[in-house]
């Protein structure tokens, strides 16, 4: 059975990845998991300087999801190949480094930088962070600024350029349309969504900065809606993210058309997720008979029957 | 730092909503050391999604033992377990209190559920051979449980018990009669109590840890959810769940 894919020239040894932001650099995690089991590890995100991040608080639980409001707090580019990569590449899985600026020449000039080195296989960009005054949405929501940073970054790497979108637009096909005609070799979706809570009692938001990103099983049918939408109309492959936290939710994207899947939010409760879920979906195709994972990609069957789903009951 | 599913071996009540939970986890009661904490998945469902963390109070052979105060959705569903439940839990996590220095008395300072982390703690401060005086605030009589410490202060809001007022307070009182030399303050409770307490031990030049408290998704430092701010260095902010959650309290500043 075979569970290997690639974008561009890079092998992923099987379809799940883990989330930027949910695995940190991966040596957080080393007494827990064997990332061996991961088609890749998408480190937290890399910014020239490093970031201290948003005030407490941060998080807040939500049904089923929670609210984050972290702004970004990362190591910074200088830090991260000094002290983490060193880690990153004694580790038998695909590294994708995850990059989030606050302009143009930032993006560039982290990307140039990280790209001199050894053990990235590929890079990720971050255009829709939620939670960052700067940079984040304001590129990730113009669709126009999302295709520029795009073709301004494919003409420094000849790595794998990975665009995450966020779900926070009208149409995020016409995005993942623009990305590939710039030359992206795949894209990522979905980023977290605005949320808001608040505490009616202090009658206080629940986070510092008002709003934040929604993530966890919650927000998981828009994810799947959003995959589906942008799936329809790119050819190049499509990373399916937003509340995975079991191989079943990972078949859904893939049937939709992801050609992979990122766990995040499920991390926190358990790092071994992602391995859990590559092993089941290798089983469920087993099951059925598939010599290749890749068959379930876009493997929707969209004639609906109006018959009383089993799952309901 | 073990992930594991742990069985309850016994459920008690020790005060008005006060719960104590033993669980039988024999690798991670080995490695637990006072001040650490258990992130603790409440159940399979995803609401409440995240693990919530607890001090360990208590290791006693195999046997693990947090205290809780129902407060929450989830603290009312871990209220609602039975001996013979399961649990899985992620442990121990975070820096332990530092037992070991040059001081001869060891001064506990707990408001409310802080007295959590303090009956692990008063046995590795025995067995290091100190003197130990525990301050122990509550909002009534009925909201206090002393098991496992000793040398006990009480003080309450209402006055049903003890010293009328604040923990603090009552601290404050000892000091000033006992004058005593070459201690150690370790304090946990609410921030406000926290704060009070740094200020005293700023003001007397006495050292103190602080367990501290923080919404926390991952309890490892990943999700970068539970910062406080740093008094100084480079850095604004630490972690803690993994730079914690004990620090010197002249090291942060409160909220």
């Amino acid at each position: 059975m075979k569970t290997a894919f690639s974008i561009r020239n890079v092998e992923f040894k099987n379809r799940v990845l883990v989330a930027s932001g949910t695995f940190g650099y991966g040596d957080e995690v080393k007494e827990l998991v064997d990332v061996a089991g991961l088609g890749g590890i998408v480190t937290k995100s890399l910014s020239w300087k490093p970031r201290d991040g948003n005030p407490p608080r941060r998080i807040a639980e939500t049904p089923s999801g929670m609210l984050n409001s972290i702004g970004l707090a990362n190591v910074g580019v200088h830090a991260f190949i000094e002290k983490k990569l060193p880690y990153l590449r004694t580790l038998d899985t695909t590294i994708v480094v995850n990059i989030a600026a606050s302009s143009f020449d930032e993006y560039c000039d982290v990307l140039r930088l990280l790209d001199e080195q050894e053990g990235i296989d590929a890079f990720e960009i971050n255009v829709s962070c939620p939670n960052v005054k700067e940079g984040g949405l304001s590129f990730g929501a113009d669709c126009s600024k999302t295709a520029e940073m795009t073709a301004r970054l494919r003409a420094l790497t000849e790595k794998p350029l990975i665009i995450k979108l966020t779900p926070n637009v009208t149409h995020v096909s016409e995005f993942a349309k623009a990305v590939e005609d710039s030359g992206a070799d795949a894209i990522s979706l979905i980023n977290t969504l605005i949320g808001m809570a608040v505490d009616i009692k202090t009658r206080k938001p629940k986070l510092s900065t008002v709003t934040g990103g929604l993530s966890g099983p919650a927000i998981r049918p828009i994810a799947l809606a959003k995959v589906y939408e942008a799936a329809q109309v790119v050819d190049i492959p499509v990373i399916g993210i937003g509340g995975i936290s079991s191989a079943e939710d990972a078949i859904e994207f893939l049937l939709v058309g992801a050609s992979a899947v990122q766990v995040g939010t499920a991390n926190f409760i358990d790092p071994t997720t992602g391995v859990q879920v590559a092993q089941g979906i290798e089983a469920y195709c087993r099951q059925s008979g598939l010599k290749d994972a890749g068959e379930l990609v876009g493997a929707l069957d969209a004639n609906v029957e109006f018959s009383v789903l089993q799952s309901w009951l | 730092m073990r992930l594991q599913d742990v069985r309850i071996v016994s459920r008690e009540q020790r005060a008005e909503g006060l719960f104590a939970l033993s669980l039988d986890a024999r690798e991670i009661a080995r490695m637990t050391r006072p001040g650490q904490f258990l992130n603790i998945r409440i159940d399979h469902e995803t609401s409440p999604l995240l693990r919530r963390p607890f001090s360990v109070s208590r290791v006693e052979g195999d046997t693990l033992e947090i205290l809780f105060n129902v407060v929450g959705r989830g603290t009312e569903i871990l209220a609602g377990k039975r001996v013979g439940d399961e649990l899985n839990i992620l442990g121990p996590l975070g820096v332990p209190f530092r037992v070991e220095g040059e001081y001869d008395l060891a001064v506990i300072v707990a408001g409310g559920l802080g007295v959590a982390p303090f009956p692990l703690l008063t046995g590795a401060l025995r067995k290091g051979r100190k003197k130990v005086q525990s301050f122990l605030g509550a909002r009534t009589a009925a909201h206090l449980t002393e098991k496992y410490l000793v040398n006990v202060h009480v003080a309450t809001d209402d006055g049903s018990l003890g010293f009328r007022g604040t923990v603090v307070q009552l601290l404050e009182e000892f000091w000033n009669t006992e004058k005593p030399a070459k201690a150690k303050i370790f304090g946990c409770g609410p921030t406000r109590m926290m704060k009070a307490l740094s200020d005293f031990a700023g003001s007397k030049d006495i050292e103190c840890e602080l367990s501290l408290e923080g919404e926390m998704a991952c309890g490892i430092g990943i999700c970068q959810g539970c910062p406080v701010e740093r008094a100084s260095g480079e850095k604004k902010y630490s972690l803690v769940c993994v730079e914690g959650p004990t620090f010197n309290s002249r090291d942060v500043i409160l909220g």
